[in-house]
């Protein structure tokens, strides 16, 4: 039987045909021997191929695309050395549960286990770092692989899924069908969270007397924003977003204590250490969060939302568990809650005021350098004043990140985007891209360190190139800042090869200009918002500017890692004054 | 505190595909649980087939492995199976010396424990024996005096007992 849909072409069109259907618009690669025959139909494509300058930048631009976009991000790379270079990528948004799809090349399937040129076996690789993952040596395969690799990526709890297809699965003669169902009988929708679960949380949060929603980035992941608003409203609870959740509720509401974990703000953290109810919401109780996690929020119940039932439980118990689409969830909380509140209406009065005054009392701060040197903090203060709160920011991964989770208020959900699970240096430059690239009418600047820069930065050739005029800020501290943070706090100030020299070398305008980009410097306070306005004002090509700042600034507070949030330090041997406060 | 390890039973339904036995095994490597006992065969089904995993675990991180095991897409249906509702049994080959002076007490003694002598050369026999952990225990026991060349057993099976 056939009808109009099935064609006769070989598996390579089958491929792209299967992407087009896919709803794929496009996609981040460079080719090779085995993945080289889907390039031949992928020029005739409406699929936009960027051809990237190193298969890392594909990935972390196709994580950047769907964090700033919501759909699902795709990379393409060759067998071999160009499948293992996507494995950072792989592993980083499989960790921050980014929906992507990566196809990759395999060697002919009669070669598969011969170490052939360019063999890796990049099923076997990436098993532990995807959701799921395929080898197709059939080229009949390929359509239902794709399908269900995409309804994998993007469903329940986001994720990776890599298809690897061998080359003659490429080139030989198959009919192409697009399937119209997808059988997985062990993939479990969990979106429908149980009412049941959903009173006995109302009824908890109607009990509590300090209640805090520790909103998580699976709040973002279920697009449940404006929920989470009307839930943070309605039931007067103050809010914390983790750092994969920063922009999921407006920084600037009153409800908003801020980040909490390792450089959380003080009310944050503290809220959660004397909460008597955690509200979680996509959140996963990650150890940057709870510090020593035998004295996380030690007298708090907890209300677990999470559409991944394993994370319930996982690292702290759960008093309630809402297993379930957070959207979904927030709506039915919302009315249980309501009905809650008729009966009786919680106070949190007294709470309110108390991490009010946490919040007045410790806000996040910073010393300005009293030789006239530029503090970095002050940089990313003013990029986000300036460019507003419709901007995407991405960031590298160090002291720079923390700064720009901190002093950018970040009104939206999908303006932030960073590498919070892995913590992969290289992850802002060709993210920056990825988010451009969905969102090219807005203004999308990566705020990246001095070290992160040197890893990606050749992306930038792709952005001048395929006219994705992304800003790059690099916070040039001349050194591996936030590894030199903790040889200053824990090894004596013994700074082992984390001075990189990058006011000397790479001279990072010449660099921009050498990539076809436009590169600006600025050293000097009185220089930062001109600088940034001229690079606002560039929109038809990448800007970079090398900001020069203070390489001794840190970040603070700090929870060192293995202690407890009780030890948040907000200087160099200083704890919070408690004394001031009534605890 | 002390975690309580003990040997948990965990059986497995899992979509016949290529991979599947590695996604499985991968997830107790990860947490370096030590696999004690593991078996992969057909179902009733053909496009379905049954992993037994023994595993020494701690209730908690028992709880962790099963959910974690649940989210692998080939992963269908997972079941912890209790000595007391279920049968279990596995198959022990075993090589022991023999002379011809013992040949017929060490018939003797394979029969008495239920089991099979699979081949009697001059100097050595194969016995089998499928049953109980605890039998097969005790079978290996009574010929350890015989003096045991070689030992293979399979992972265990099991089947949830209806009554
Ligand atoms: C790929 C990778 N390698 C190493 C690290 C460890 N690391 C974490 S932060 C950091 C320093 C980053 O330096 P830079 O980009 O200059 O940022 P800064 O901390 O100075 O703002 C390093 C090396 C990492 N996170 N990722």
């Amino acid at each position: 039987m056939s009808d109009k849909n099935d064609k006769k072409m070989n598996g390579a069109a089958s491929l792209v045909r299967s992407l087009e259907h896919a709803g794929v618009e496009v996609m981040f690669g460079i080719p090779g021997g085995a993945i080289l025959p889907a390039y031949d139909p992928l020029y005739d494509s409406t699929i936009r191929h960027i051809l990237v300058r190193h298969e890392q930048g594909a990935g972390h631009a196709a994580t950047g695309y769907a964090q700033a976009t919501g759909r699902v991000g795709v990379c393409i790379a060759t067998s071999g050395p160009g499948a293992t270079n996507l494995v950072t990528p792989i592993a980083d948004a499989q960790m921050d549960s980014v929906p992507m799809v990566a196809i990759t090349g395999q060697v002919p399937s009669g070669a598969i286990g011969t170490d052939a040129f360019q063999e890796a076996d990049i099923r076997g690789i990436t098993m532990p770092i995807t959701k799921h993952n395929y080898l197709v040596t059939n080229p009949a395969d390929i359509p239902q692989a794709i399908a269900e690799a995409f309804h994998v990526a993007a469903s329940g709890r986001p994720g990776v899924v890599l298809v690897d297809i061998a080359k003659d699965a490429l080139t030989a003669e198959t009919t192409f069908k697009w399937p119209t169902s997808i059988s997985l009988p062990g993939y479990r929708d969990h979106s429908q969270p149980k009412q049941g679960d959903v009173d006995d949380a109302a009824a908890l949060i109607a009990q509590s007397s300090r209640p805090v929603l520790y909103v998580g980035g699976g709040v973002i992941k279920a697009n449940a924003s404006r929920e989470l608003l009307a839930l943070a409203e309605a039931s007067g609870i103050p809010v914390v977003t983790t750092l994969m959740a920063r922009g999921a509720f407006p920084d600037s509401h009153p409800l908003h204590l801020g980040m909490p974990g390792m450089h959380g703000t003080v009310a944050a953290v503290t809220a959660l250490q004397k909460s008597d109810l955690l509200i979680t919401l996509g959140a996963r109780f990650d150890d940057r969060v709870t510090g020593k996690l035998s004295t996380f929020a030690p007298v708090a119940k907890v209300i677990h939302a999470d559409i991944d039932p394993a994370e319930i439980g996982k690292n702290r118990k759960a008093d309630v568990a809402i297993v379930g689409d957070l959207k979904l969830t927030i709506n039915l909380l919302l009315p249980a809650l309501k009905a809650q509140y008729a009966k009786a209406r919680p106070d949190f009065t007294v709470w309110i005021k108390q991490v009010n005054s946490w919040r007045s009392t410790f806000p996040l701060g910073y010393d300005i350098p009293k030789d006239g040197a530029l503090s970095p903090q002050y940089v990313i203060e003013r990029l986000g004043k300036i460019s507003g709160p419709d901007t995407i920011f991405t960031a590298g991964v160090g002291q720079h990140q923390m700064w720009a989770s901190q002093f950018i208020s970040y009104e939206k959900p999908r303006t932030w985007l960073n590498s919070g699970g892995l913590g992969t240096m290289g992850y802002a430059v060709p993210a920056a891209m990825g988010a451009k690239v969905g969102a090219p009418d807005t203004t999308v600047w990566a705020i990246d360190g001095d070290g992160c820069f040197q890893m990606t930065n050749q992306e930038l050739v792709t952005c001048a190139l395929n006219n994705i005029p992304i800003k790059v800020a690099v916070i040039n501290n001349e050194s591996l800042g936030m590894v030199r943070q903790w040889q200053t706090l824990f090894y004596n100030e013994r700074y082992s090869n984390t001075d990189l020299h990058s006011k000397r070398i790479p001279d990072f305008t010449k660099l921009a200009d050498a990539m076809g980009c436009i590169g600006l410097r600025c050293e000097r306070p009185e220089d930062v918002d001109k600088t940034i306005e001229k690079a606002m004002s560039i929109n038809d090509q990448p800007v970079v500017v090398d900001f020069g700042v203070f390489r001794d600034a840190m970040v603070w507070p700090m929870v060192a890692a293995g202690t407890s949030n009780d030890e948040i330090m907000v200087a160099r041997e200083l704890a919070p004054d408690w004394d001031s406060q009534e605890l | 505190m002390k975690l309580e390890r003990t040997s948990h039973i965990i059986s497995v339904l899992v979509e016949n595909r290529s991979g599947v036995l590695a996604r499985v095994s991968a997830l107790f490597s990860r947490r370096a649980y030590n696999i004690e006992g593991l078996s992969v065969g057909p179902t009733q089904d053909p496009e379905i087939s049954r992993i037994t995993i023994v595993v020494s675990v701690e209730g908690h991180a028992l709880d962790q492995v099963i959910q974690q095991l649940d989210k692998l897409v080939n992963v269908i249906a997972i079941e912890e199976m209790h000595e007391s509702s279920s049968v279990q049994i596995e198959l022990l080959l075993v090589r022991v010396s023999v002379t011809a002076e013992n040949q017929e007490k060490l018939q003797a003694l394979v029969a008495q424990h239920g089991g099979k002598v699979a081949e009697m050369a001059p100097t050595s026999a194969i016995v089998s024996l499928t049953d109980t952990s605890a039998k097969i225990e005790a079978l290996i026991s009574a010929l350890n005096p015989f003096g045991i060349l070689e030992l293979t057993q399979s992972g265990l099976v099991a089947m949830r007992r209806t009554i």
